[in-house]
């Protein structure tokens, strides 16, 4: 065990760290957007839209993760046509098109446990509602909303966690994230189980972290439905 | 769609084949993740405060660590102490761990973890009058747990596996970093030297959603096997 390693190392991997959560909140930010988008149009009685929304979910949820950031970094660039438009700024770097592909991909994650939280509210409540004159708007945000936080919020901490692992998958397209630093300081010293103690010991404090959050969140809209 | 002709002119064999190792390596992966869980579940119901907070280390390390991370231990530490153990024996040569091997276990690992989870909260919520009057009856242990206990944890359990398996079809792409050829690897090697990885990568989306699509209509005919009865 070298413990020397340990501490050398440590700075270097907070330092990626700071990489894998600006990663982490980017894409989770992106990602409840169009998860809250394609949730929305999941609901809507249009067979088309509906299709193509579950289209959507199907195919980012049946596919791995490093096949999405592979096509996103590897092929659009191929395209001729893309290198002409202003997207060749943004798909030129392997930062956002790893935020691309997280975004995309929690998204399609997201909008079905929007969707299931949605469907599951009881249509009492909204009658409830209507009935005793409440307009739409404050029946949506007011009735709707917390109702479907509280039933999302253990889904949704589950997501955050796997998208925390997720973002290693950047290191794979040149970005050095937590992971990505942390198999350059392997495959320099050969010294995995150590390197892997100290990385594996950051990653599992900021699920915890996470965890505790959602906890605590979950007993603040903790209500009786 | 040239690029897709068997034979030495398209890449239709080689990425039949990665295919196949695609398929080859969950399996083995799902198995030794039901040996890692059939060690760790009694482990994380046991009594014993030492017995458990072993199962639930397992359980919270390896979920809450990437699967890079862990495939990286594996593949940069493997042949290491594997190599230890046998210098013990006084075997000091070199020995090289295959791939296979490797990613089989390196993803099982995880897979484990998953399952361990779902058997744990099967066994959980089966009915407590069963275990009770399977020992009332005076049933022996072989019946009181294949025939009684098993066949109503299956039937809790196996939705739930499904998506365990998923997960673990997917982490699959993850060991093309160790070198092995499996879908991913094979269109990167495909991709680089026919430069199109557009098409390349999108065949292995295609592939991996075929692979997702067929299984999931395997696994929803167990579970419909499986829940009969109810």
């Amino acid at each position: 065990m070298d413990i020397e390693l340990m501490i050398s190392s440590f700075p270097k991997l907070l330092n990626a760290t700071l990489i894998t959560l600006k990663l982490l909140s980017v894409s989770l930010i992106l990602g409840l957007f169009i998860g809250l988008g394609f949730a929305i149009l999941r609901m809507n009685n249009n067979k088309l839209i509906n299709k193509f929304a579950y289209g959507y979910s199907y195919i980012f949820r049946g596919t791995p993760l490093l096949v999405q950031i592979f096509i996103i970094y590897f092929g659009l660039g191929q395209i001729e046509y893309l290198r002409t438009t202003f997207l060749w700024v943004v798909l030129k770097e392997p930062y956002w098109c790893a935020i691309i592909a997280f975004s995309l991909n929690t998204g399609a994650y997201t909008s079905e446990i929007l969707r299931s939280a949605f469907q599951t509210i009881k249509p009492g409540y909204l009658e409830a509602g209507r009935s005793l004159g409440i307009p739409s708007k404050i029946i949506f945000t007011k009735i709707q909303i917390p109702i479907a936080i509280k039933q999302s919020l253990p889904a949704y901490g589950n997501e955050i966690i796997l998208m925390l692992k997720g973002t290693s998958l950047a290191s794979t397209v040149t970005l050095m994230d937590l992971t990505g630093v942390a198999k350059y300081i392997i495959s320099t010293t050969f010294k995995p189980v150590e390197v892997f103690i100290v990385a594996g010991g950051i990653y599992l404090f900021m699920t915890f972290i996470i965890h505790n959050v959602i906890k605590y969140l979950e007993k603040k809209y903790g209500f009786q439905t | 769609m040239e690029l897709l002709y068997f034979g030495d002119k398209g890449w239709g064999d080689e990425l039949f084949f990665a295919t196949l190792m695609t398929i080859a390596v969950s399996i083995t992966a799902m198995i030794i993740g039901f040996i890692f869980a059939a060690l760790f579940t009694p482990l994380k119901l046991s009594n014993n405060k030492f017995l458990n907070s072993i199962g639930n280390a397992y359980t919270t390390v390896i979920r809450g660590v990437p699967e890079l991370l862990v495939i990286y231990l594996f593949f940069f530490g493997g042949s290491g102490a594997i190599m230890f153990v046998a210098s013990i024996f006084g075997y000091n040569d070199y020995i090289e761990i295959n791939a296979f091997l490797t990613g089989s276990f390196s993803i099982g690992i995880i897979s484990g973890a998953y399952s361990t989870e779902v058997f744990r909260g099967a066994l959980q919520s089966i009915d407590k009058g069963q275990f009770e009057a399977a020992k009332v009856l005076g049933f022996n242990k072989y019946i009181y747990f294949f025939k009684i206990i098993l066949p109503q944890m299956l039937r809790l359990a196996i939705p739930n596996l499904s998506n365990v398996w998923q997960i673990t079809l997917k982490d699959t792409s993850l060991i093309s970093v160790t070198g092995l050829v499996e879908i991913m690897r094979q269109s990167y090697i495909a991709s680089g030297s026919t430069r199109d990885p557009l098409f390349f990568y999108s065949f292995a989306a295609v592939l991996y959603l075929m692979l997702t699509f067929l299984s999931m209509q395997l696994l929803n005919r167990l579970e419909i096997k499986y829940s009969k009865g109810y």
